[in-house]
């Protein structure tokens, strides 16, 4: 056996899930798919006296269009948020990125909800979270809160959850009308961690100008990123005079703790990440310019 | 630590043992039910070798506790021929196209091209490249095993 000892629970609702970290405090750790948090409990990165198992709460697993978005509870696994065709139709996005984490081994047990509440900075759907504007719902012992994205992470694996919040869903605005949207990653080998990626969204008004522009960055600090001085840069401007090798550019000014490790320096990193934000930017303009996505 | 109770349905034979928590899937199998066929290399859920179904969908065994396995089923590379001993058509393939040598990854590969060809019975080339990135071989190569897929692909 690898992991460290542990004391398991396995409540029978998400209100009970949170009173047990509300019990056991700092020593106690949501399992849920366990696919980032058992290799670290193998590897003994991580170590918890209890391990409060949320993998069979039926609340906390569905998609709905709620409040003008989609909501996905934290409990759905990869697979099921990148097989389900209203995700498809609404938020591309996640249909889009979803192949990109793991494998489908992975993905058949891993969890939106876990991904976001892991807040790996090479993460796929936290990127897409903070591109979108998406809203954070977290459950403690004295109620629901609503947490903005753009708060949300916090640092290398940290967020602006309490030690007695449960992430219990995320709700991801739909973007309607004339939207792009693209993903571009760049790892060694398919499903390993990113060295470094691109999440975008774009929205062309009727005269082509730029309406809308979401740019998540992975890979490229101590936490997801987002490219907002690009964003408000391209806002207002026709799209057609908007040269994506400088969005790529700019998208990189700014960056303060890109990591440097055996995959990459700095400057390959920030490179690479240029690059692909300029491969995102043409591809979600072109998508955007050329069909109409419905949502 | 407290032990707990779990009850799984491996390969169609309910089993049940009190386990620690901290007690892998692939560990229970291996150790609880004499099942070695299910085989464990990285054991942090990087090479694959561990991939069993779990109510018919391939997981790492490995990356997951026996105790959430509770009440579910398990498919290990023991309950893949048929009873009489009959090899399925995805390890019939692997034997006729070469797709193993030391065959110390086999029967992750078995589980995930079953599951694989399960989702997706014609997968394209690229579809197979994909379903097999997350499976290590450190010796075959990966060609034969490509194959083995399109020819399993052929027969079922």
């Amino acid at each position: 056996m690898k992991s460290a000892p542990f004391d398991y629970h396995r409540p029978d609702s998400a209100a009970t899930a949170a009173q047990m970290l509300a019990e056991f405090g700092e020593d106690a750790k949501i399992l849920a798919g366990g696919q980032s948090l058992v290799p670290m409990l193998a590897l003994r990165l991580a170590y918890f006296d209890h391990l409060i198992d949320i993998s069979g709460l039926d609340e906390l697993k569905g998609i709905e269009r709620r409040n003008g978005g989609v909501w996905i509870g934290a409990g759905t696994t990869d697979a099921a948020v990148g097989a389900d065709e209203r995700v498809c139709a609404a938020v591309p996005l996640l249909t889009r990125v979803t192949p990109y984490i793991g494998h489908f081994q992975i993905r058949s047990r891993g969890t939106l909800g876990g991904s976001i509440a892991h807040a790996d900075p090479a993460g796929e759907y936290p990127a897409v979270a903070l591109a979108l504007d998406a809203e954070m719902e977290a459950l403690s012992p004295t109620g629901s809160r609503q947490i903005p994205a753009a708060d949300f992470f916090t640092g290398l694996w940290e967020t602006n959850l309490e030690p007695d919040e449960v992430l219990t869903g995320v709700r991801f605005p739909v973007w309607a009308g004339r939207c792009g949207f693209a993903v571009q990653e760049f790892a060694r080998r398919h499903g390993d961690f990113a060295i470094a990626g691109a999440v975008m969204a774009v929205e062309l008004d009727g005269d082509d100008r730029v309406a809308r522009c979401g740019i998540g960055l992975l890979g490229l600090g101590s936490t997801p990123r987002r490219a907002l001085q690009t964003e408000a840069a391209v806002i207002g401007t026709p799209v057609g005079e908007v040269d994506a090798d400088d969005v790529g550019r700019l998208a990189m000014t700014g960056l303060d703790d890109v990591p440097a490790d055996l995959q990459g320096s700095v400057s390959y990193r920030t490179k690479v990440g240029a690059a692909l934000v300029a491969r995102a930017w043409a591809q979600a303009t072109n998508e955007a310019s050329t069909e109409a996505i419905n949502a | 630590m407290h032990e707990r109770t779990v009850r799984v349905c491996v390969n169609g034979h309910h089993t049940e043992a009190t386990v620690e928590p901290r007690m892998t899937l692939a560990d229970f199998l291996r150790e609880q039910c004499g099942l070695t066929g299910t085989h464990l290399g990285c054991e942090h859920g990087a090479c694959g070798a561990c991939t069993v179904l779990l109510d018919g969908d391939a997981v790492r065994s490995c990356l997951m506790f026996a105790v959430q396995a509770d009440d579910m089923e398990v498919t290990t590379v023991e309950g893949i021929a048929s009873t009489d001993g009959e090899l399925s058509p995805v390890q019939s393939a692997l034997r006729e196209c070469h797709g193993l040598q030391c065959g110390f990854c086999t029967p992750g590969f078995v589980m995930s091209i079953t599951a694989l060809l399960n989702d997706n019975p014609h997968p394209t080339d690229d579809e197979i490249r994909e379903g097999l990135s997350g499976n290590f071989c450190r010796c075959t190569g990966y060609q034969s095993i490509v194959n083995a897929v399109h020819r399993a692909a052929e027969v079922i």
